[in-house]
């Protein structure tokens, strides 16, 4: 894919040509980059939800000090969070850009990690022990007169201090990880949200520059640990693609029948994690219980049960066991049957009904504009399975097809992961009797370079599109490396999904949305 | 009274690593002898304590994952008397720190500490919070919990089995056995006081030491 450079005073408005004129509605990730002396910009994916056309533009600006760039948000409501990040990482301010706070680090964090002149030494942000105060308004940054963008606007204030706060987290059980929630209420009515992240950001994206190729793939899995196999899937894609390395057929059946089963675990524990939010725990034991027959499975192979560290450059780690594929089937024919015991025990409940039906309703535009892939993308009836839309390793081979549910609300978004599980094993079906012989892995060269240029993958990880993006130099490590989060885009749906809904209500689609914040914070 | 070698109901005394650490510590603490009716209840207090740990609900990353397995069908810690977990810091006897601790994560953390009653226990679970595990290099990872709260018992793995979280779970069973309730608390520093020395009772497996 090209990269198309866009003047930066020509941007605002073919960034609205691309967004009206092409129907380019689909922001899929934003890329902050440092060039070093060129500049510091950043890239835009697009892509048009109806024709599948993709595009990569990008905009730079040389003013290292104050570097200013037109916001996009009012064209993809996504952009708010990524801009955010941008902010966060380069600190290269988006003017007319409502909130611009940093969004991972502290507020008292000094510099910009990602840029390359940084300094990571421990005096400059040593580890501050006093609680950080929170800050609902942006602060002010003066641009230089001459600078020809539009005024900033100055305050806007998320949450004022006469409205009713009350904080959800960071640590609280039923945002599945430490992310923290700041709501403004009226009664029980929640009227705005506030979310702050970063409690578990651990700079993987800075790490892999300055670690060789096979080092990264270690760091994918702890992204979303829910969906490793798929992460790992993703760069080991991008890095083959980039060097030319053709995986043989087993390989490929490999990878495909790993990656559904990590679907079918993260499903799981998707199903037992969402009932005990509403509070049945029965079926949290049901879900954990054929979730560990599946990881039985997993461990034998790859030796690990949560996380795998399977993939490697040009094929997986070890060949599969001989009783891989007897264990496989015995297990997809048990899974079949215990799909009807959740939805006695929990789904078809009054109360389970009660709590789902109608609430947290998303519609298919705001789904596409605020780039909510995934199970979440789904339920609002957006086709947005990238195993669909961009066919990757075996998918384009096997027949599936893909849940599709109309609502948007959470009963539908349940309903999506219950019927994926399925489909899943029907995948699984198709290929577990005719994995081919061969080798398992290609040889590559001992030391892993990519030649120089920009690549792209994407993956259906377990909650939304996987991307990863690489800048290379030709070096043995990335220039830039950038995981799209599948969980960012969810949590900036939350306030319009929210919407006047009740508190409890905000348990109930926390639940259903399915994030895992170490994949949102990286 | 003499302190007794703590022995618990699970796993036979001989089969832990690591006795050399709580025999130590009874020694020490054999040299103030107690009375026998004070020692008599510190035996109770300590049998029932080490029976009843419940666990705050804490998890960051990958470990927490694990840790609500552990707490599920098959591995099912209320056997062991971990019988529930708690939301609330209030009710929690023990905190497994599950996951990595970041820079904006660390006075969290240590409030949540501060916020449990005594007498209180950390577990360290996992890489991340032993050492900063695979993150040890990044800018915004804290490398081990132990630099801001005492630290009872690590648990090694990334992230560790289930059977190694319920050993350390065991392991901090015992050593809450050989505590003096009313003579005084052997595991804790004075009020506000960092303990110069962390007691580590369970270390890496043998085996994998030998490995590295």
């Amino acid at each position: 894919m090209n990269l198309t450079f866009i003047d930066i005073k020509e941007f605002p408005k073919r960034m609205e040509e691309y967004r009206y004129s092409k129907g380019m509605d689909f922001l899929r990730d934003i890329i902050g980059m440092d060039w070093g002396e060129e500049g510091l910009g950043a890239i835009y994916i697009l892509e048009n939800t109806a024709t599948g056309e993709n595009i990569e533009v990008a905009t730079i600006t040389a003013n290292r000090e104050k570097p200013l760039i037109p916001t996009v948000c009012h064209l993809w409501n996504v952009a708010e969070l990524y801009e955010r990040e941008v902010y966060d990482f380069f600190g290269i301010y988006f003017t007319k850009h409502p909130d611009m706070r940093r969004l991972f680090l502290r507020n008292d964090w000094v510099g910009y990690p990602l840029r390359k002149d940084y300094d990571t030494s421990e005096a400059i942000n040593p580890i501050r022990m006093e609680n950080e105060v929170t800050e609902d308004v942006q602060r002010p940054y003066e641009i230089a007169e001459d600078a020809e963008q539009a005024i900033i606007d100055k305050q806007t204030n998320k949450i004022h201090g006469d409205q009713y706060i009350i904080n959800i987290g960071p640590q609280h059980p039923a945002t599945h990880g430490v992310l923290r929630f700041r709501l403004a209420l009226d009664g029980e009515e929640i009227k705005k949200i506030d979310i702050h992240c970063g409690y578990i950001h651990r700079g993987i994206e800075k790490m892999s520059e300055s670690l060789t190729y096979p080092q990264i793939l270690a760091l994918t899995d702890r992204l979303d640990y829910l969906s490793a196999h798929q992460n790992r899937h993703a760069l080991c894609m991008c890095i083959e693609k980039a060097m030319g390395i053709e995986v043989t057929d087993r390989t490929q059946y490999i990878r495909t029948i790993m990656d559904e089963l990590q679907r079918i675990d993260s499903h799981l524990l998707f199903l037992s994690c969402a009932a005990m939010d509403l509070g049945a725990i029965t079926t949290f034991i049901y879900g954990f219980r054929d979730r560990e027959k599946l990881l039985d499975i997993l461990e034998e192979v790859t030796g690990g049960r949560l996380i795998q560290n399977y993939n490697v450059i040009g094929g997986v780690q070890a060949d599969i066991t001989p009783d891989f594929v007897r264990k496989v089937k015995e297990f997809c024919q048990y899974q079949k049957g215990k799909i009807k015991e959740y939805n006695d025990v929990f789904t078809y409940n009054v109360i389970t009904q009660k709590r789902m039906k109608g609430v947290g309703v998303i519609s298919r535009a705001d789904a596409i504009s605020y780039g909510c892939t995934g199970g979440t993308g789904r339920a609002s009836g957006w086709a947005c399975d990238v195993r669909k839309r961009h066919p990757y390793a075996l998918y384009d081979k096997v027949d599936f097809k893909e849940i599709i549910y109309n609502n948007g609300d959470c009963y539908d978004r349940f309903w999506v992961r219950l019927d994926e599980i399925l489909e899943s094993i029907h995948i699984i079906e198709q290929l577990i009797d005719n994995i081919p012989e061969g080798e398992y892995k290609v040889k590559t060269k001992p030391i892993i370079r990519i030649p120089e240029g920009r690549y792209s993958a994407s993956v259906e990880g377990s909650r939304g599109e996987f991307g990863v993006y690489i800048e290379s130099r030709g070096e043995k490590s990335p220039y830039r490396i950038k995981f799209r989060p599948m969980g960012l885009p969810l949590i900036a749906a939350m306030h319009k999904i929210l919407k006047g809904a009740k508190v409890a209500d905000l348990i109930a689609i926390g639940a259903t949305l399915d994030y895992v914040i170490p994949d949102i914070d990286r | 009274m003499e302190m007794k070698k703590p022995t618990i109901k699970s796993i036979p005394y001989e089969e832990f690593k690591d006795n050399e650490t709580l025999e130590s510590l009874i020694k020490e603490l054999n040299k103030e002898r107690t009375n026998v009716v004070v020692g008599a209840l510190d035996d109770l207090i300590n049998w029932g304590r080490s029976n009843s740990l419940w666990s705050l609900t804490f998890a960051t990353s990958c470990c927490g994952i694990e840790f609500m397995a552990v707490g599920a069908a098959r591995y099912d810690f209320a056997r062991f008397g971990f019988e529930v977990t708690r939301n609330s810091p209030r009710q929690a006897d023990l905190i497994m720190v599950a996951g990595t601790i970041t820079h904006k994560m660390a006075p969290v953390l240590k409030r949540l500490y501060d916020q449990m009653a005594d007498p209180k226990y950390v577990v360290a679970v996992g890489g991340c919070a032993i050492s900063g595990g695979p993150f040890k290099g990044s800018y915004h990872v804290l490398n081990g919990v132990d630099k801001i709260i005492p630290v009872d018992v690590y648990i090694p793995g990334c992230p560790p089995r289930p059977e190694a979280m319920l050993y350390g779970m065991m392991q901090l069973q015992r050593k809450v056995k050989i505590e003096k309730y009313f003579g005084g608390k052997n595991h804790r520093a004075k009020k506000g006081e960092m303990p110069n020395e962390p007691i580590i009772v369970t270390n890496a497996p043998i085996d994998i030491n030998e490995n590295c």
